[in-house]
């Protein structure tokens, strides 16, 4: 791996880790036992697939995963902004992780057929735990959008709020313009159409209403984020913080 | 209803090809060896039976064993190194590398007529059987599409009333 796909491999690294941290914060503390477990989960997948992007990405830079992961400060951290958004209440957790896995799904389809035999074997084994993700969380947008008037409201907040955070996924920076091209990395504005037809659809099964469009705010891939990825890292890193080199 | 021991097993390619390469291995010793270490979480599967152990071969005087996870965090996969590092150890071998492969993607298809009987009898319905591993009944329902562990899903029998694990189908 050269080191634009490693670049390109430590961005999709860092959205899965900073998604599944977010994840596991519900560990113990999910409206129910069940969903404890389906959160907690959901977050080990992401955290796994974290792991096989940093560490294709360490083989090159001579970096551990750990380094990676726990070394860097949040201006080197480049994922999109959505992921890093705090978990909210279950509504906001369910309506992201939906968004997320529409997106998901096409994309690590794409990614599958890289010429990077690395990112496509991530990307081939990640696709099929998204597919299950998006079938869970789709299901959760019809319970909680056509359920009781609160988890109603809740829904509609918080796709309100995603609805500006949405429009990152699909921009090309110019290293993936350029990974495009040489057939490594994904041309995500290709995939706008099949993820609105996933959400469009799930939505009206849902009877919520339409994502509302009009405002948008991006920065992650250049390191520009939210006050919140810091304080998030401030949980995730303490340990190496603390005790630099620390092995389990 | 097609029952179990009338199911037609479709092996996928390169499962048939994982097979290929215990059978036609020139250290048959090795492959016995390990059909001694399970899951940690599903004790009635061998990491054979499972599909995690991909490949065992020597090179040089060491010997190369070649894993796929499961699901992308599993957290069993770095027992499972442990214990194929002290089952060879318990047979005086000592000079073993682990590594582990993502392609080809690990799939509950690759699971065995053997294996998904095995995991009926401890209890757990195999991948896309609904039928309750306790009484046998087809009325069930899924509780939650995860469980305890990443492979498995939570269902009911809603005629012995009793709850059971599915290895999801993947």
């Amino acid at each position: 791996m050269d080191a634009r796909a490693a670049a390109y491999a430590i961005g999709l690294g860092d959205d899965a880790l900073v998604l599944g941290q977010r994840l596991t914060e519900w560990c113990g503390k999910a409206p129910f036992l069940e969903e404890d477990l389906a959160l907690a989960n959901t977050a080990l997948d992401y955290i796994g697939r974290a792991r096989f992007f940093y560490q294709a990405a360490g083989v090159n830079t001579g970096r551990s995963e750990d380094e990676i992961a726990f070394g860097r400060d949040a201006r080197e951290f480049t994922n999109h902004l959505i992921y890093e958004l705090p978990r909210g209440d279950f509504a906001f957790t369910m309506a992201r992780q939906f968004l997320i896995d529409a997106f998901m799904v096409p994309f690590l389809d794409a990614l599958s057929t890289s010429r990077d035999e690395q990112l496509a074997g991530i990307a081939a084994k990640a696709v099929k735990e998204s597919r299950y993700h998006l079938r869970r969380s789709g299901d959760w947008m019809v319970r909680l959008g056509d359920g009781t008037d609160e988890s109603r409201q809740r829904t509609i907040a918080a796709l309100d709020t995603l609805a500006g955070y949405v429009d990152e996924l699909f921009e090309m920076d110019s290293l993936e313009a350029e990974l495009a091209t040489d057939g490594i990395g994904v041309d995500r504005a290709r995939l706008k159409d099949a993820w609105q037809r996933t959400v469009a659809r799930v939505l009206e099964d849902a009877t919520l209403p339409q994502l509302a469009t009009g405002w948008n705010v991006s920065g992650g891939r250049r390191g520009i984020h939210t006050e919140h990825l810091g304080h998030m890292l401030s949980e995730l890193q303490f340990v190496q913080r603390a005790y630099p080199g620390l092995q389990w | 209803m097609v029952s179990a021991a009338r199911r037609i097993e479709l092996v996928p390619a390169e499962e048939t090809e994982r097979r290929a390469r215990r059978d036609c291995s020139k250290e048959p010793e090795l492959w016995a060896l390990l059909d001694a270490v399970t899951d940690p979480e599903i004790p009635v599967l061998s990491l054979w039976d499972l599909g995690v152990l991909q490949n065992i071969e020597r090179v040089g005087h060491r010997i190369l064993v070649t894993l796929t996870p499961t699901y992308s965090g599993c957290p069993a996969l770095v027992t499972m190194q442990e214990d194929i590092r002290a089952r060879f150890a318990e047979a005086g071998l000592t000079d073993v590398d682990i590594v582990q492969v993502l392609s080809p993607a690990w799939s509950s298809q690759w699971l065995s007529q053997a294996a998904r009987e095995k995991l009926t009898a401890y209890g757990i319905a195999p991948p896309g059987d609904e039928r309750c591993p306790h009484c046998g009944s087809s009325n069930t329902h899924r509780v939650a599409e995860f469980g305890s562990t990443a492979c498995k899903a939570m269902w009911r029998c809603d005629d012995c009333l009793e709850p059971f694990d599915q290895f999801k189908a993947i």
